[in-house]
């Protein structure tokens, strides 16, 4: 394990591949939020990333539904930790490819053969951020630069734009295979047994 | 004079922005023992760093301020309907100013409500108590934990697991592997043993509402708690899943009897931001 590496978003093909599972990285750039209204439409609707405000080609998708509050002077996010990231599973190899996602970033993990296999293909990784701490991470959103389907979806599901530096993760699944949450998962598995 | 509302209000934010203090000092234990190399001791550090945060500030700690679940011991001249009132208005004035995140969906539509309120939402129990105080216990459920919970039926032949508290153990391990790190362990697991569905998964809910260092006073449901508690910890899940020897900071099982035939076990998980706080009044 490296030390800490600052990746700026959009992250190329050559240094999503560079990433390995394990390496600590800090974002920095144009996060885009997508949980689970996001991806049912994604996949179902299939929009053209012209119908959509934000580039998402290179970008990461970050699992998560923020507080974000209306002020005079501007929007300003109060919360902004990561939701679990199995629930969008099902859709994700999918929108990894069809958008050129470089990063999905969540807590919990994703672990399918699917979705590794997308990860292999484009070069992307999954960013495992710190579950609950919604107040902390929310200090690394710099601005919040727009927001989609916000009425159609409700503030905590909406699709938001944050412009973020030094938004803290950890690499868990890279594209080649690794997968420390499958790892982690089956060490503890041959504990279970020795229990039961 | 201070309205009932006002002390609801003040019990929300309490609630959403801090950890009870019992909780507090299981996670700063924890981080303690946790060795110097892997990533065990990083993410406890941080998150006692996030709720000195949030506690500074006196913003919620999780983004996912959970559904606001109520139970109630009211005296007999205060009834269902006052306090409903009451709950109802405090939860949509708190959405709106601490502010917490508005988490009520209609699956008919599939809009938010942008207020907290909708059918079953807050969630309220209600009794009658020969007490003269009202008291008021809050839990903030966030999605996480919720989802991570789940029940089995005795026996259980894929387990092993018999009708006996040997058979629980096996049940509750199965569980919180199942669940990895996708309810942000370390979790405080609440068990459930009954003899229909409902009242297990409400008694394994109601377990979560103990304090952590509180032991159970039947010998044998002590013994279940204390064994589950470091059975779990040996899984090696660790905290956010990314491995570690603190998985869980307690278990807590509660249990009524049993119709012959049925032998319900439920788990519910709380995060390691269980939120929970009380209201006398």
């Amino acid at each position: 394990m490296a030390e800490t590496l600052r990746l700026k978003i959009p992250i190329k093909e050559e240094e999503g591949r560079a990433l390995r599972a394990g390496q600590f990285v800090l974002l920095s750039g144009l996060l885009v939020t997508g949980r689970d209204k996001v991806h049912k439409y994604l996949f179902n609707e299939r929009p053209d990333k012209s119908q959509i405000p934000f580039p998402l080609e290179g970008g990461v998708l970050y699992h998560c539904g923020p507080i974000v509050q209306d002020l005079p002077e501007g929007r300003k996010v109060v919360a902004a930790g990561p939701t679990t990231s199995s629930r969008m599973e099902m859709y994700e190899p999918f929108i990894i490819e069809y958008y050129g996602i470089r990063g999905v970033m969540g807590k919990g993990g994703m672990t399918g053969e699917a979705l590794m296999e997308a990860m292999r293909r484009s070069g992307s990784v999954y960013f495992h951020t710190i579950g609950g701490a919604g107040a902390l991470l929310a200090k690394k959103i710099k601005r919040v630069a727009g927001v989609w389907m916000i009425e159609e979806f409700g503030r905590a599901e909406a699709m938001w734009a944050f412009e973020v530096e030094d938004f803290p993760a950890v690499v868990t699944v890279d594209s080649h295979g690794e997968n420390m949450h499958l790892k982690i998962e089956e060490l503890s598995r041959e504990k279970l047994v020795s229990l039961l | 004079m201070l309205k009932l509302e006002d002390g609801l209000r003040v019990l929300l934010k309490k609630v959403a922005t801090s950890l009870p203090s019992d909780v507090e000092e299981a996670l700063k234990i924890a981080y303690e023992r946790e060795p110097d190399t892997g990533a065990s001791k990083d993410v406890l550090g941080y998150i006692l760093e996030n709720v000195r945060a949030a506690k500074t500030a006196e913003t919620p700690l999780c983004q996912d301020t959970g559904t606001p679940i109520f139970y109630v011991k009211a005296p007999k001249e205060l009834g269902f309907k006052t306090i409903e009132e009451s709950v109802t208005r405090a939860v949509r004035a708190a959405t709106a100013s601490i502010p917490l995140r508005p988490n009520a969906v209609d699956p008919v539509t599939e809009k938010n409500t942008g207020d907290n309120t909708g059918i079953g939402i807050p969630e309220i129990y209600f009794e009658q108590s020969e007490e003269g105080a009202l008291q008021i216990d809050l839990v903030l459920k966030g999605a996480g934990s919720e989802n991570s919970g789940t029940f089995y039926r005795l026996p259980d032949e894929t387990l092993g697991a018999e009708r006996d508290f040997n058979g629980v153990r096996k049940c509750v391990l199965d569980a919180v592997h199942k669940a990895q790190g996708k309810g942000c362990p370390p979790y405080t697991v609440g068990v459930g043993i009954a003899g229909t569905r409902l009242m297990a998964a409400k008694l394994s809910r109601l377990a979560l509402m103990r304090k952590l260092p509180d032991e159970a006073r039947v010998e044998p449901i002590k013994e279940l708690e204390r064994t589950l508690l470091k059975e779990i910890n040996e899984l090696g899940i660790g905290p956010m899943g990314l491995g570690g020897s603190c998985t869980a900071l307690g278990v807590k099982v509660e249990y009524a009897h049993r119709h012959t035939g049925s032998y319900f076990v439920d788990i519910s998980f709380a995060c390691w931001a269980h939120r929970r706080g009380r209201l006398l009044w």
